[in-house]
C-alpha cells in the first residue's frame, strides 16, 4: 500500500438517489421489523417525510466511495487481501427515501502492523442541499505476503 | 414514544436481547439489497479456495442486524440512532443446510446528556455466534427523547 496515501481525498461520487423500495428491501434484508423503515404512513406520523432508512444503509452509499479507493492503482491495495476491520457511522441526521446523497472520500490515517497495512477511510455524506447526513469510517485491514 | 429518561436506566440493564436465525437465503439477500456480491459470501468453492471454513455472513450483516434490538427498544425510530460502531472479530459461519443463529444482548453502556438537552445513553451489544464474540466494541450511541 502506499504509505502517502494519508490525507488523499477522492472526487465526490455522483449523486445517489435513494428509493423508498431500496429501503425496504435493505430493512428486509438486515431483518428490521420496524414500521418506520417499512410503510411510509407510519415514517409520516412519525414525522419523517418517508421511510427511515436502517442505520447500515449508509454503507450502500459509502461503497462508491471505497470503490474510487479500492480502484486507484497509486493507492496499491490488493483488493483479494482486504478484509474489514472495522466500521463506524455518526449521524447528523437518518436517511429518508427521497434523500439525494454525494459523498467524499478521506484517508484519515494508514498504518503498518506485524507485516499487515491498515487504512483508515473516513466517508462524509451530505444531502442534495449540502448538509451534513452522515459519516461512515471504514478500517480496511489489507493481509501482508504470507 | 418511549418513555426512558436518564432515571430510568442504570448501567448494566439489559435493554434488549434477541436471537436471529440466519440462512444461506439471507445471505443471498443481503447481497442483493446492499450490492455486496463477494462470492465468499454464497459459494462454499471460493469460500475454501481463499483459506476460509466455508461460506461466510457479511460483516455488515452482522452489523446491521444486530442494532435492530435497540431499534426496536426505541420504539422503532432508527433515526434515534446517532452513531454506531463495531469492530469485526470473528467470522460467522453460515452451514448450507443448519444455518447459523447469532445472539444479540443490548446493556446500557453508559447515560449521558447530549448536548442539546436531550437525555442520551451508549448501548454495548454483545453479539456471538457458537459461544463465542462476533464483534468487538460494539456500541450504539442513542437519543433517548
Amino acid at each position: 500500500m502506499n504509505p502517502e496515501l494519508a490525507g488523499r481525498s477522492y472526487p465526490a461520487t455522483e449523486p445517489y438517489l435513494v428509493g423508498r423500495e431500496k429501503v425496504r428491501e435493505f430493512a428486509r434484508a438486515v431483518l428490521a421489523t420496524s414500521p418506520l423503515n417499512l410503510d411510509p404512513e407510519a415514517a409520516q406520523a412519525a414525522g419523517y417525510a418517508d421511510v427511515v432508512a436502517p442505520p447500515t444503509f449508509a454503507v450502500v452509499v459509502q461503497e462508491h466511495t471505497l470503490a474510487q479507493l479500492l480502484g486507484d492503482p497509486d493507492a496499491g491495495i490488493d483488493f483479494s487481501r482486504v478484509v474489514h476491520g472495522d466500521q463506524r457511522f455518526t449521524f447528523t441526521r437518518p436517511i429518508v427515501a427521497g434523500d439525494e446523497l454525494t459523498a467524499t472520500l478521506t484517508v484519515t490515517s494508514v498504518k503498518s502492523l506485524g507485516g499487515h497495512s491498515m487504512v483508515t477511510a473516513e466517508s462524509a455524506v451530505v444531502d442534495a442541499g449540502g448538509a451534513h447526513v452522515v459519516t461512515a469510517i471504514s478500517t480496511l485491514v489489507v493481509r501482508g505476503d504470507e | 414514544m418511549s418513555g426512558s429518561s436518564l432515571s430510568d436506566l442504570t448501567v448494566g440493564d439489559v435493554v434488549a436481547e434477541q436471537s436471529y436465525h440466519l440462512t444461506r437465503d439471507t445471505l443471498v439477500r443481503y447481497a442483493g439489497a446492499s450490492g455486496d456480491f463477494n462470492p465468499i459470501h454464497y459459494r462454499d468453492d471460493i469460500a475454501t479456495s481463499v483459506g476460509l471454513d466455508g461460506v461466510l455472513a457479511h460483516g455488515m450483516l452482522t452489523m446491521g442486524l444486530a442494532v435492530q434490538p435497540v431499534v426496536d427498544w426505541l420504539g422503532g425510530d432508527s433515526g434515534k440512532v446517532l452513531d454506531y460502531q463495531v469492530r469485526f472479530t470473528r467470522p460467522v459461519l453460515v452451514d448450507p443446510t443448519a444455518g447459523a443463529d447469532v445472539t444479540v444482548v443490548a446493556k446500557v453502556g453508559l447515560v449521558e446528556a447530549l448536548p442539546n438537552g436531550r437525555d442520551g445513553a451508549r448501548i454495548d451489544l454483545t453479539v456471538t455466534f457458537n459461544g463465542e464474540t462476533v464483534l468487538g466494541k460494539a456500541q450504539v450511541r442513542v437519543a433517548l427523547t
